[in-house]
């Protein structure tokens, strides 16, 4: 006998070649838990198109359609149609990227898929930069952080401008369901997917994934640093339903991103000052999101 | 003209993850100390591989007779690379991560 918290079922198999303790990992497994086995995937040039292994081995026990760096939101909706047009209206089609290839190259696919209003979901798996490429800036990157294209140096090159809003962007398209998520708290995710996937129409999913190699952080700490993302308002956890704000995990006690950034080699450079700047910003946008959940649902929620 | 496809017309990746053993990539190896171990399953929740498996009740020894109807947890150390999240994540500390070599010696 054994009590799980999450489904049992693994559609993700061991022997896979990420990098010890990898976060984008832990997406798929709970992801595929979720969504089952009737689920199409298609993945563009990421970390995750090297996972599964070279040709002819396989990690996942679904289908998988590998697509160019820029096109997962085309690809997904021509998946999607053409199931349609085959009577077989009842496959979860999912875009699986990383957040280079959603916020930057692929962000016209994917405003153009959802905007169509496909019947899709689209997984950002973001690990803050271009990681199978060499920990490039991406738009996702966070304030304050080295990556090998903001190297900092006498001039304090670091990446200072704020880390792009995906969720709000998608949000902005106004599709039906819109989340956040991440590894650390996988019941909460599976809990998003299960409802997003009673909800006909694109559903965005931003899930935060640690990454030990880019993010110069042990492996063995990569679930601990997602807790601490969420518990210092760095990463905050909720969903937009129809437009309805509502924050999934309000934490009773918040840590200071002090603690957060310090368990992160990329941020080692950081002064007090940039630390105090950084601590303003995550407070504004936590301001900001409990007035949105405010103002969406009349009320707000305790949970 | 009839279109000819070819008998494949898709790549179909036939051969197993499974097949490629991981292990190998270990520099520490988590043991477990079924003594101290609550079979709460947060080890297995975490595990990106995963390599964290199900064993019968009294397959190990159980730290209280309350959980001795409960399954037991195994690593299978085909898989595990060694990052230690499990044993960064367990409530009562039952995980011991031990350098390989020093195992060799022993
Ligand atoms: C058009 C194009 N430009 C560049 C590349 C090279 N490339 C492959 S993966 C990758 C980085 C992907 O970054 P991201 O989407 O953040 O995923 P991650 O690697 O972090 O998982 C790049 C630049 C490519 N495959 N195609
Ligand atoms: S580089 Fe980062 S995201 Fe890519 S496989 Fe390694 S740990 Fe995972
Ligand atoms: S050390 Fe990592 S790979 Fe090995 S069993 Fe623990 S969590 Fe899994
Ligand atoms: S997390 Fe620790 S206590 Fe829980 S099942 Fe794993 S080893 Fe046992």
């Amino acid at each position: 006998m054994r009590h799980l918290p999450i489904p049992e079922e693994e559609y993700m198999l061991p022997g896979h070649t990420a990098c010890l303790g990898c976060g984008a990992t832990l997406v798929m497994r709970y992801l595929l838990k979720a969504l089952g086995k009737n689920t199409i995937l298609s993945i563009p040039a990421c970390c995750w198109a090297v996972i599964p292994g070279v040709y002819p081995r396989r990690a996942l026990e679904v289908p998988l359609l590998y697509t160019a760096f820029e096109v997962t939101g085309a690809a997904i909706s021509g998946i999607k149609e053409a199931l349609n047009a085959m009577g077989k209206e009842d496959v979860n089609v999912v875009g699986f990227a990383g957040d280079g290839g959603t916020a930057d190259i692929g962000i016209q696919a994917l405003s153009g898929a959802v905007e169509r209003g496909h019947d899709v979901f689209y997984i950002m798996y973001d690990n803050e930069a271009y990681m199978n490429t060499g920990i490039q800036r991406s738009g996702s990157t966070p304030m304050g952080a080295w990556t090998t294209t903001t190297p900092g140096g006498k001039k304090r090159m670091y990446k200072w401008e704020p880390k792009k809003n995906m969720a709000e962007i998608m949000v902005a398209h106004k599709i039906p369901y819109v989340a956040t998520a991440t590894i650390a708290y996988p019941e909460d995710f599976i809990k998003k997917l299960k409802k997003a996937k009673e909800i006909k129409g694109p559903k965005f999913f931003q899930v935060f994934s640690p990454c030990p190699t880019g993010w110069r952080v042990p492996p063995n700490k990569s679930v601990e640093v997602s807790k601490m993302a969420v518990l210092s308002k760095a990463f905050p956890l909720y969903e937009v339903e129809h437009g309805k704000y509502r924050i999934t995990v309000k934490p009773k006690k918040f840590v200071p991103m002090k603690d957060y950034l310090k368990m992160q080699g990329r941020f080692r450079h950081l002064t007090e000052e940039e630390i105090e700047r950084i601590q303003e910003e995550v407070d504004r946008n936590w301001e900001e999101l409990l007035l949105k959940e405010k103002i969406t649902q009349g009320e707000t929620h305790e949970i | 003209m009839a279109i000819i496809l070819p008998d494949e017309p898709t790549p179909i990746a036939k051969v197993p993850s499974t097949e490629n053993k991981t292990g190998g990539w270990r520099t520490f190896r988590p043991i477990i100390n079924y003594e101290k171990c609550i079979r709460c399953y947060i080890c297995w929740k975490f595990c990106p591989e995963p390599a964290i498996e199900f064993d019968s009740p009294d397959a190990h020894p159980v730290a209280k007779p309350q959980l001795a109807k409960f399954d037991s947890v195994k690593i299978n150390y085909d898989y595990c690379k060694g990052c230690g999240i499990c044993a960064n994540e367990c409530p009562v500390n039952a995980i011991e991560m031990i350098l390989e070599e020093k195992l060799e010696e022993d």
